[in-house]
């Protein structure tokens, strides 16, 4: 029980003097998954949209896949990614192995399911009689597509908050690829991890606590957003 | 609306359309033009083929034979966007953006680039005209049903139709709504800006608001006299 105290002490101590390890592991764990999660936004709702949209052949296929891996076990991404970017990997020649890239790689991986599948539910939500509406009233093709994201949002930020969340907790994938290198691909997830494991809790706890406070924040934001977005003022 | 932004010339002719659905044939060989000003009432029961008419001729649907040709003056338009924004449809359900009654009035005049102060004039016109201006900052989906059937005819008002379809307007609201909307279609025909074309059941409503009354029976438009030939 004192050690956990004394933990925690340690830990206030290490936030209070702002040590620059400690705040080198925080942006670069913001970076690192602030990065992946415009990646995941971008891609992932492009291809709800497209999937939303268009008919083709595979849609079904497609849909189902992308379903599927909102759950994908992170450290099986970390160890696929590793086999790809390792040197004798076929991607090896990039030299991307143990990099912030790689980390990001493997984050935008894990979160595009999310996005895209979440994306997608909430365009085809969006009831049919607003692409008649808006065609009424003269929008062109594009325009609709608009129309329909726009009314679909409420549904696309809760896919970018559950993408968010994946991200930021993750550490199976990113242990793999960064290597948790101190200084270089350190970050908060890993770090703990580490440090938990050294016995070392004071740094640990610090971190956890700035994670749950940095979670809570951006989660609490992403929210009052939603809230914003869901009766449009 | 305060000058009109363009010469009101459009008119529209159904020749021979038909129409199925799951082989069950709704409409055969329709034809009419709407060549004047001033409002039609296409009357006829449930599941006539009103809605399917209205909805071919404002290019929503393709019909399974036949063709609707838009003229302006004597020229035959070509059915691309620039026709599209000539004409609309205030559909049964009226799609209401999750916006305000503000911005969802003012949907049909941004898609058109139109920025600025003439978006407020516009939009605060048609609001005053369907009695909704104390309304404009709210959010849409929180009206009533008579109100949204109202901010429908808004939202297309004031994109300022040559040809303004309306599907069954009142078919959802209560009587006193009933009673604003049929004035507000009243005050369109003194405006003699547009052709408006309604459907409706209702002959009592038919008889108030229709200078040409049609009936749609046997999956054909008809001129009538009388409204009660419908049923």
């Amino acid at each position: 029980m004192d050690s956990i105290i004394e933990g925690f002490i340690k830990a206030f101590s290490l936030i209070w003097d702002l040590d620059r390890e400690f705040l080198d592991i925080i942006f670069l764990s913001l970076k690192v998954s602030g990065t992946a999660l415009l990646i995941a936004t971008a891609a992932g709702l492009f291809t709800g949209a497209l999937v939303g949209f268009k008919r083709f052949p595979g849609k079904d296929f497609i849909l189902g896949l992308l379903n599927t891996c909102m759950g994908l076990p992170p450290v099986a991404v970390g160890l696929f990614l590793y086999l790809l970017l390792s040197r004798s990997g076929p991607l090896g020649f990039m030299g991307l192995l143990y990099t912030p890239s790689a980390m990001v790689t493997a984050q935008s991986i894990l979160a595009f399911p999310i996005v895209a599948s979440l994306c997608h539910s909430a365009i085809v939500s969006v009831d049919p009689i607003i692409r008649q509406a808006s065609r009424t009233l003269g929008a062109k093709p594009f325009q609709i597509t608009l129309t329909v994201i726009n009314e679909a949002r409420y549904g696309i930020m809760s896919g970018i908050t559950a993408a968010f969340g994946r991200v930021m907790a993750e550490v199976g994938a990113i242990l793999i690829v960064g290597g948790n290198i101190a200084g270089y691909t350190r970050v908060m997830t890993t770090t703990i991890a580490l440090e938990t494991d050294k016995g070392n809790f004071e740094l640990a706890v610090a971190l956890g606590m700035i994670l749950l406070t940095i979670s809570l924040i951006i989660n609490m934001a992403l929210y009052l957003i939603q809230k914003r977005v869901m009766v449009a003022r | 609306m305060s000058t009109p932004r363009r010469v009101f010339d459009l008119r529209l002719t159904a020749f021979n359309i038909c129409k199925s659905y799951n082989g069950e044939p709704v409409l055969r060989d329709c034809s009419f033009s709407f060549d004047k000003s001033g409002t039609y009432v296409l009357m006829g029961p449930n599941g006539s083929g009103k809605s399917t008419f209205l909805r071919i001729c404002v290019l929503l649907e393709e019909p399974d034979e036949g063709e609707i040709t838009y003229f302006s003056g004597a020229d035959v338009l070509k059915k691309d966007i620039e026709l599209r924004r000539r004409i609309t449809l205030l559909l049964p359900r009226v799609g209401v953006f999750n916006a305000t009654v503000f911005k969802n009035v003012a949907y049909g005049l941004r898609i058109r680039g139109i920025k600025g102060p003439e978006i407020k004039e516009r939009v605060d016109e048609a609001l005053e005209f369907v009695g909704l201006v104390r309304k404009r900052n709210q959010n849409a989906r929180l009206l009533s049903s008579g109100e949204i059937q109202r901010l429908g005819i808004a939202r297309a008002m004031v994109i300022e139709p040559e040809v303004f379809f309306l599907d069954e307007p009142t078919a959802s609201v209560d009587q006193k709504n009933t009673e604003i909307i049929e004035d507000i279609i009243l005050k369109m025909k003194e405006r003699g800006k547009s052709i408006v074309v309604i459907t409706t059941h209702d002959i009592a409503q038919a008889n108030r608001l229709a200078d040409w009354l049609l009936l749609l029976k046997d999956g054909k438009v008809i001129p009538s006299r009388r409204c009660a030939e419908a049923y």
